[in-house]
């Protein structure tokens, strides 16, 4: 595709010291990833300062190797997510427990008072039909929805449901390095309310 | 063939595809090609399962919109809608006029902040990047790094919706807010003025959003050749005189050439024209248009789509002057009288509706009523049974609670909207590689990646979808090898 543009202004590609930034979805809501999102004009600034090496919001498919920062929402809820979570701990140097669903299980751990067998029969055995035996390409269903740190050693916790964006950006920020001192702009906690990045 | 992406992985007659990335939810795609490596058939698959409506009976109604908030973070809003909506039904009262217009005011500015994400943030790298663009690159941040006026353009627009969220709701993601009677908070004089404030430059960015999908659009002449189009009924709601509606009115369903089949159905009668089939290789079910599925036949010739899309089809205006100059253009994409019914102009519908509610948000906050401290009616539980509906930016939603005499939920129906999308989701991913992979003789990254960015023109919400159940009609299918249904067994 062509990308001559008048108004289409392209920069020219700057490239400081970055850490490899991944953010990872298990099982949850993406409430984590879009309050991440909430973070606006500062993503800007983010991408200054990270590589997303790994992201629902991106197209690597592969968790990847040498990963500095791992945030991770979403608790583990079936086959899938455990296997991830498992590669994610190999891969990476910092895992964050990334939101309520992470840290505690929350709203999809309220299905553990009940036998999964029965909730799927409950939602798919209707008159003629079947609960999906997956034909070989859907994950099981763990039969407990288990938080991070039950099956991973986690490096921190941030919760929230979700966290706000200023609470993730002061996170991200305490795990950056520290700029030297004539490197532009401050990336301290930002002033103002607790819920706005404004 | 260049096989970059290494989870793609190539058996002798099935292609996977995943994580289908760029999208709210977790699925896979495989295709299934013959010993002559062409298209048999090519599935979405949606891998993730919740349990809401059986872990949530024996809970209290009046807990609903702040746990089905929690389905999905994208569209909190219209999960707090529809279910104070269903918990309204359940008391028996209709909420002040002023709670109306509030939450109309909070799902409008959802629609925004939703549509933004799709168009610039989940889709903008297909759209500006190029579909088949490297891969490391083909996100947010590579557009932040390419484009950087376009993609801090999405940003503003998106934050513009969740600003409006977070003034009336205390924060912009899973707001405690919306309750069965009413709303929690008015709104004061003084986030109104807020408010007011943001419209120019929001306007100014729907305008640029515009703008920028014509120059796309014209680029991308390969996604409207020939493919991803066909004809299916369209689904939603409209307002009493026919415009577009996103909170209340009734259920209209047309076809492909604008025909009205349904009109003035009172949502809380959709099962009288839906049904729904499982099928053993996706937690989402596949509910079809029951009327459009005639004896014999297979339950897929009832497919429809909603969203966007669809709204725009079956509305017959859009009822404020920016939006239905823009449903003009819109219309004109198909022969006169014909619904557009080419997947990739989902993307276009979605910049009219932000320029909907753009206008939508300033003609409501000049009305005197808005700033009403009467906000919440009180009762308790007087019937049994509530329905509550409100279109989702991807689409219709309901939700279906009933009670017993002390506000216990017995049982759960959620319709959401990705799922009523699903045969069409399906046909969609097969159409896309069969014209890549039979036609042009092509299987690569870039390919599938054409795929995947099939299924994002749907901007699918799949934490929400894996939940139509309940006492709508079923169906079973056996089909025999060639695909012919040799059996059907329904109730």
């Amino acid at each position: 595709m062509s990308t001559e543009n008048a108004r289409l202004r392209e920069t020219p590609v700057v490239s400081p010291p970055k850490i490899r930034l991944a953010t990872v979805w298990l099982g949850g809501c993406s409430g984590c990833h879009m309050s991440f999102l909430d973070l606006d004009e500062k993503l800007l600034e983010l991408a200054e300062r990270v590589t997303l090496v790994y992201s629902p919001i991106a197209d690597v498919k592969e968790f990847p190797e040498g990963v500095d920062v791992a945030l991770v929402e979403g608790a583990v809820a079936n086959a899938e997510n455990l296997h991830l979570a498992h590669q994610v701990r190999s891969r990476s140097q910092l895992v964050i427990s990334f939101g309520d669903c992470a840290v505690t299980g929350n709203v999809p751990g309220m299905r553990n008072r009940l036998e999964m067998e029965k909730v799927l029969d409950a939602a798919y055995g209707i008159g003629p039909q079947r609960p999906p035996n997956g034909d070989g390409v859907l994950p099981p269903l763990l039969p407990k929805v288990l938080p991070l740190h039950q099956v991973i050693p986690v490096d921190g916790f941030l919760p929230g449901c979700p966290p706000s964006a200023r609470r993730i950006w002061e996170a991200i920020c305490a795990l950056l390095p520290p700029l030297p001192a004539t490197a532009g702009p401050v990336t301290g906690p930002v002033a103002g309310d607790e819920r706005s990045m404004s | 063939m260049n096989m970059t992406v290494p989870t793609v992985v190539q058996t002798s007659r099935t292609i996977v595809i995943e994580p289908i990335t760029r999208i709210e939810g977790h699925a896979k795609v495989t295709i299934r090609l013959d010993a002559a490596g062409r298209v048999v058939e090519a599935r979405f698959h949606v891998t993730e399962f919740r349990g809401f409506e059986q872990f949530c009976v024996g809970r209290s109604f009046w807990e609903m919109p702040g746990i089905t908030a929690r389905i999905c973070g994208i569209c909190p809003v219209s999960h707090l809608l529809a279910s104070a909506k269903a918990g309204d039904a359940l008391l028996g009262v209709s909420p002040p006029p002023a709670a109306h217009r509030l939450r109309r005011l909070m799902n409008w500015a959802q629609i925004v902040q939703s549509h933004a994400l799709s168009f610039f943030h989940l889709s903008g790298p297909d759209l500006l990047l190029g579909m088949e663009s490297d891969p490391a690159q083909r996100n947010l941040m590579g557009l932040i790094d390419r484009y950087p006026d376009v993609a801090k353009a999405g940003i503003r627009l998106r934050r513009f919706g969740q600003e409006i969220i977070r003034l009336l709701g205390g924060q912009s993601i899973h707001p405690a807010w919306s309750v069965p009677g009413g709303v929690r908070e008015p709104l004061t004089p003084e986030k109104s003025a807020i408010i007011a404030a943001m419209l120019p430059e929001a306007q100014q960015l729907v305008e640029m959003a515009m703008d920028l999908w014509s120059e796309r659009a014209a680029l991308l002449r390969e996604e409207l050749a020939g493919y991803d189009d066909y004809p299916t009924y369209f689904l939603g709601l409209v307002g009493p005189d026919g415009e577009l509606e996103h909170y209340d009115g009734t259920l209209r369903v047309i076809d492909s050439h604008r025909k009205i089949l349904v009109d003035n159905l009172a949502p809380e009668r959709y099962e009288s024209i839906l049904a729904e089939a499982t099928e053993p290789w996706s937690y989402l079910k596949f509910p079809y248009f029951r009327p459009g599925v005639k004896e014999g036949e297979p339950y897929r010739n009832g497919a429809y789509r909603v969203g966007p899309l669809a709204r725009l089809n079956l509305c017959d205006r859009a009822g404020t002057p920016k939006a239905d100059a823009a449903l003009r253009d819109f219309r004109a994409l198909a022969p006169a009288g014909q619904a557009v019914t080419h997947n990739f102009h989902y993307h276009f519908a979605r910049l009219i509706e932000i320029q909907y509610a753009i206008e939508k948000i300033a003609e409501t906050l000049e009305h005197p009523e808005l700033l009403d401290g009467n906000v919440r009616a009180r009762a308790d539980v007087n019937r049994r049974h509530g329905v509550g509906v409100s279109e989702a930016p991807r689409g219709t939603l309901f939700h279906d609670y009933q009670v017993d005499a002390n506000g216990l939920l017995t049982q759960i129906n959620l319709v959401i909207a990705t799922g009523q999308n699903n045969l069409a989701l399906n046909r969609t991913v097969t159409e896309i590689a069969a014209h890549y992979i039979d036609r042009h003789q092509r299987l690569d990254e870039g390919v599938l990646n054409r795929i995947e960015h099939g299924i994002r023109q749907f901007d699918p919400c799949l934490s929400c979808s894996t939940h139509a159940i309940g006492h709508m009609g079923m169906v079973v299918e056996v089909v025999d090898a060639a695909g012919a249904v040799v059996e059907r067994v329904g109730r």
